[in-house]
């Protein structure tokens, strides 16, 4: 275009040019867009203000008034709304990171057998991963939740040695309590984790370099579980168990697991896994055959291949598709609305409904999904980049 | 081509400036413009809201909704039922999806104020009650300690439900349920002990359990509960006609006007009040903005309040319900509506 | 002479032998697939059992113990599941509450579909490019069709439900949402700024969110942003929020196509004199699209199954039809049969939809070697 002979500014001529062409498209684009938004922005508020709905988040800090059935935090009716969808936060947070782990774990494996040399395993695995992909998810929560509602009533509970126990109302199990002292212990445990670490690191380094071979793993197991013990024992025993007792309504005492949960968290791991599956047997096809045929020329077991050879470089191309899977199953967490699993929207519905403020709600929502997506994108953007600075 | 795509853009631009113009709300205009009122009903509770063989809404709830249609557009079948859940409610009100919210509603007093909304009168006095099996021997709300409670999310109950037991000191678990439909699945499936709604909801869902005599109705109620519709706050004339329509039912059951001899009293009678309400005296139906005979039109239309309450609660109807202080104020019971003058 | 060698050398010949015992026929299958070593001996049994376990019991339930017959739960007696109920109901299931002396119309548009969808999924047929007119034209048809008006009855879409609400609100995010998803994925490629970040906001705005939260906005909020007169069909908002939703997916699977056409192809077409528009449509976008659609087609998957999230904002899809009919006093707990009941609809077609993929990824592997 710079080449082009100018003959006067013409505006035929601008308009030929196509960077002019393109800042007026673009201007156009952002005061329409502006105008768009204007346009919104005033009618919601003409709207709102016609019904006298009232702006902004100071209700936050209203009471509440209602109760919620699962919590990682105390919370109680007297407490305000702010508190309730942090409430409602940490519940869908619990649910995705149980539901990536169990995910991750089935997938991997069910990907992994998808290509098993066994014909039956292979075939189990296909038919596992088509038939959950194909069928909504929104369907597979409410179906593991009505199944588990088929399970025994509370005063005819399944009990596992007289401590846990299985009913339609979820699972009682003992809760650790803590005496003084059992803190000590915990310190200790994470301690030896960390110890570990190093441990680890130090006797591989020195294998490198020496060659000696460093029994890591007692002296680790040592560390993690012997010192631990050693000091639970030395201080008594600070700890006893909170064992569930059967009551007229329900069990009281003890670890409680809602159906609610149980069902969304096994719908979500089980339709997520399927679909990570089918990533891992990507990814697994995507290592050159020469790798497998090179490790199985050194001698190593078809286990140990797909092991230490196959799955290293596969997880190059796994991780970015698992990232918008792990972002997918954290989206589809929302579905717990459907079966009354108090997450973030099922909660925010009920505030939305109790206090009328649905701008509010809705905008927190999505503003909290959002940074959950990105945050997560973030991590595996920096895992994505440590898994390839192992490549040569 | 390339001015073209200028002016399309101007256009554009002038088009929503002059669409963002705040629209005044007339609701009645909308509605007849529209040919059609839309109405919010529940997405299903027996008496209330439900479908007949034929799959039309029928019930109490959507008897009002046909008597406002009836009111506004002198037909009773130009209602769009929109079916809403306690969580969808109010919104759909607010965003002005329905005209009008006939849908088991407590009035209270943060919705009336601060939600923006206006109740325009009483159509059922009801209360907070559960229901619970036989089976597990109690008599009493307070022995609930420790059960497991099904709970529509939403709802008034669910806010009576923690505070009557917070105030008397009592554990239970909420179980948090969508609508009634889900909450009896629940409840049936054994995943809650008991089930607290209005006592008339109640009173509806136990008919459809299985076996409705291994259930009970506690005598307790533990609130206050009156049901009426509702509409958007700020279109006075909307809401004066939403009123008055229900009023015209109470009246009509008070004076005696029936489904079946309101054509012939609208000709006239020796009682002024009656020909007032329908028409053949004064001018009350033009004050509201409606023809003359709108109130005939609604009493034709579903009967009288008595007419409407035998249909779909009464005795002779699953739900098996007394008048009780629904009962005309003649009769003993709280409806009273003020008189057509 | 040769005929002699030619003896000779027949007559030296080994006679054929049977492959050792165990190495061909079933057996030999059974023993490489199924038993090559402990390990997968051990699998293979694990798996035996597993299916002992799981398979007699479900198929018990479903058909032999199973009651077919009846007008409510009681005539379903035996242990097994109770179908008795899809006679009387499939038709609520199939079209909610489509007027029943209308429904043929439904049918009729989803029979035209056959001939619309033809000529887009395979080629080789009659008519060749004429048959895409009708394709175009199809979409406003079905509307014509479905909603009425011009002599037909007028059916409002408060009276759509059942798998017939779920295949309109599908079919018409996967017509909408492609030449949208077409648009976003170049705007994000775009050299102007400006409209590269409105792009990028748009798309990721729409992937990180719940779909169940944009639902909750379509039937909640959208009333609000527009003037009050503005009365938006609820079923028109849920198609626009899926539709955007599936665009934006779709715009990202573009992108990935658009960023594997070597750059070649783009200087070739500007060497040409091809403008933008041009260059896009007849070098660049053909095939990036062939690239892209198992991705599209997947998207597309994703975005049907999604049509049951319309439950939570009350509309009367098949599954919550369902929901209907298990709270039904008269089916009362027939979860199960119910929801498996359902999965058989979507699973039909969203494993057609992904074995269609399948076959175009094959196809078009051979066409690119």
């Amino acid at each position: 275009m710079t080449g082009k002979p100018r003959h006067g500014p013409s505006l035929g001529r601008l308009w030929t040019d196509e960077r002019v062409r393109g800042a007026i498209f673009q201007f156009l684009t952002v005061l329409g867009l502006i105008a768009f938004v204007w346009f919104l922005v005033a009618n919601t508020s003409d709207n709102m203000a016609q019904i006298g709905m009232k702006a902004g988040f100071g209700f936050l800090g209203d009471q509440a008034f209602f109760d919620i059935n699962q919590k990682l935090i105390d919370y109680t009716s007297t407490d305000t709304y702010g508190r309730a969808l942090m409430v409602g936060l940490l519940n869908t947070l619990l649910v995705s990171v149980l539901g990536i782990v169990a995910a991750t774990l089935l997938g991997f494996l069910m990907g992994v057998l998808r290509l098993s040399h066994n014909w039956l395993v292979a075939r189990l695995a296909t038919v596992y991963v088509e038939t959950i992909r194909n069928i909504p998810l929104l369907l597979q929560v409410v179906f593991w939740w009505t199944l588990l509602t088929e399970l025994p009533r509370v005063q005819e509970s399944k009990s596992i040695a007289g401590l846990v126990f299985l009913n339609n109302r979820g699972v009682r199990m003992p809760a650790p309590v803590m005496e003084p002292g059992m803190g000590i212990v915990v310190v200790a445990f994470l301690a030896g984790i960390v110890a570990a670490f190093f441990v680890t690191r130090w006797a591989t380094r020195r294998r490198m370099e020496t060659g000696q071979p460093f029994p890591s793993i007692w002296v680790n197991l040592g560390l993690v579980v012997g010192a631990p013990v050693a000091l639970f024992l030395l201080l008594g025993q600070p700890l006893h168990w909170d064992v569930p007792v059967l009551g007229t309504f329900n069990f009281s005492g003890g670890f409680r697991v809602t159906p609610e949960l149980v069902a969304l968290w096994w719908a979500l791991t089980v339709y997520t896994g399927a679909f990570i599956a089918e990533t891992v047997r990507g990814g697994i096809l995507a290592v050159s055959k020469g790798q497998t045929e090179a490790a199985q020329a050194l001698g190593l077991s078809r286990g140990a291949t797909m092991r230490k050879i196959v799955l290293p470089q596969a997880l190059r191309v796994i991780v970015p598709p698992l990232t918008s899977q792990y972002l997918n199953l954290t989206k589809n967490s929302s579905l717990a609305v459907a079966i009354g699993y108090q997450d973030l929207v099922s909660v925010g519905g009920t505030i939305l409904n109790q206090s009328g403020h649905s701008i509010e709600i809705v905008g927190i929502w999505l503003a909290v999904y959002l940074s959950l997506s990105v945050g997560t994108s973030a991590f595996m953007n920096w895992y994505n980049h440590r898994v390839r600075l192992v490549e040569r | 081509m390339k001015k073209a795509k200028f002016a399309i853009a101007a256009v554009g631009l002038i088009a929503f400036s002059g669409i963002a113009a705040p629209a005044q709300a007339a609701t009645l205009q909308d509605v007849q413009a529209a040919g059609v009122l839309r109405c919010g009903i529940n997405t299903g509770l027996a008496g209330f809201a439900f479908t007949d063989d034929a799959g039309n809404w029928i019930g109490f709830d959507a008897a009002y909704c046909k008597a406002l249609a009836a009111a506004v557009l002198g037909d009773p079948s130009k209602v769009a039922y929109v079916n809403l859940s306690g969580a969808n409610r109010f919104p759909a009100l607010a965003s002005g999806e329905i005209d009008v919210l006939s849908r088991n509603t407590t009035w209270t007093f943060s919705r009336d104020v601060d939600l923006g909304f206006t109740f325009v009168g009483v159509s059922y006095y009801d209360g907070q009650g559960f229901i619970a099996r036989k089976s597990l021997g109690i008599s009493s709300v307070v022995e609930l300690n420790g059960a497991s409670i099904c709970i529509q999310t939403g709802t008034t109950t669910e806010l009576n439900l923690a505070d009557y037991f917070r105030s008397n000191g009592i554990s239970y678990e909420p179980v948090p349920i969508e609508d009634n439909e889900e909450a009896r699945v629940a409840y049936v499936a054994g995943r809650c002990d008991a089930y607290t709604a209005d006592a008339s909801a109640l009173a509806a869902t136990k008919t459809t359990l299985e076996d409705p005599d291994a259930h009970m109705v506690f005598p307790q109620i533990i609130s206050k509960e009156p049901l009426g519709p509702l509409v958007r706050q700020g279109d006075d004339q909307w809401a004066d006609i939403a009123r008055w329509t229900l009023n015209v039912l109470k009246n009509a059951e008070e004076y005696g006007v029936t489904r079946g001899n309101v054509a012939a009293l609208a000709r006239g009678t020796n009682n002024p009040e009656i020909n007032r309400m329908l028409g053949s005296e004064g001018s009350l139906g033009a004050m509201l903005g409606l023809n003359a005979d709108w109130a005939v039109k609604v009493i034709a239309a579903v009967g009288n309040y008595g007419e409407i309450f035998e249909e779909f609660l009464g005795p002779n109807t699953p739900l098996e319900l007394q008048r009780g202080v629904n009962a005309l104020y003649k009769d003993g019971g709280l409806q009273y509506a003020p008189p057509m003058r | 002479m040769t005929e002699t060698v030619f003896h000779r050398s027949k007559a030296d010949l080994l006679p054929e032998r049977p492959p050792p015992p165990g190495t061909a026929g079933a057996v030999g299958w059974v023993r490489e697939n199924l038993f090559s070593s402990w390990t997968n001996s051990a699998l293979t049994i694990l798996s035996l059992y597993l299916l002992w376990l799981v398979v007699p019991g479900v198929f018990g339930w479903a058909f032999l113990d199973a009651g077919f017959a009846g007008t409510d739960r009681t005539a379903c007696e035996g242990a097994g599941a109770c179908w008795a109920w899809v006679d009387q109901r499939i038709g609520q299931f199939l079209y909610g509450f489509y007027p029943r002396e209308q429904t043929w119309r439904v049918d009729l548009a989803l029979l035209l579909l056959v001939p619309a969808a033809a000529p887009i999924l395979f080629d080789k047929l009659p008519f060749g490019r004429k048959a895409l007119w009708f394709s175009l034209a199809y979409p406003f048809l079905a509307v014509l069709i479905l909603l009425g008006g011009f002599g037909l009855e007028e059916v409002p879409t408060d009276k759509f439900g059942g798998f017939m609400l779920n295949i309109t609100i599908g079919l018409a995010g996967i017509i909408v949402s492609l030449p949208f998803g077409i648009l976003l994925a170049l705007g994000r490629r775009s050299q102007m700024p400006v409209l590269r970040l409105i792009c990028i906001g748009f798309i990721e705005a729409f992937r990180g969110i719940p779909l169940v939260t944009f639902m909750f906005t379509a039937a909640l909020l959208l009333p609000l942003f527009l003037p009050s007169h503005f009365n938006w069909d609820l079923v028109l908002r849920v198609i626009v929020v899926v539709t955007f939703y599936a665009a934006a997916y779709i715009a990202e699977v573009i992108r990935g196509g658009l960023q594997a056409i070597p750059r070649g192809q783009y200087e070739a077409a500007q060497a040409l004199g091809l403008g933008y528009w041009q260059s896009m449509r007849l070098v660049i976008l053909p095939q990036a699209l062939k690239i892209s659609i198992p991705g599209i087609v997947n998207t597309f998957i994703a975005l049907f199954k999604d049509t049951t999230l319309v439950i939570v904002i009350g509309l009367f899809d098949i599954l919550n039809i369902g929901n209907q009919m298990v709270a039904n006093p008269d089916w009362l707990g027939l979860g199960l049969e119910t929801y498996v009941f359902i999965s058989v609809f979507f699973f039909v077609i969203c494993f057609s939809m992904s074995r269609y993929s399948m076959h175009l990824e094959r196809r078009l592997d051979t066409t690119r070697r």
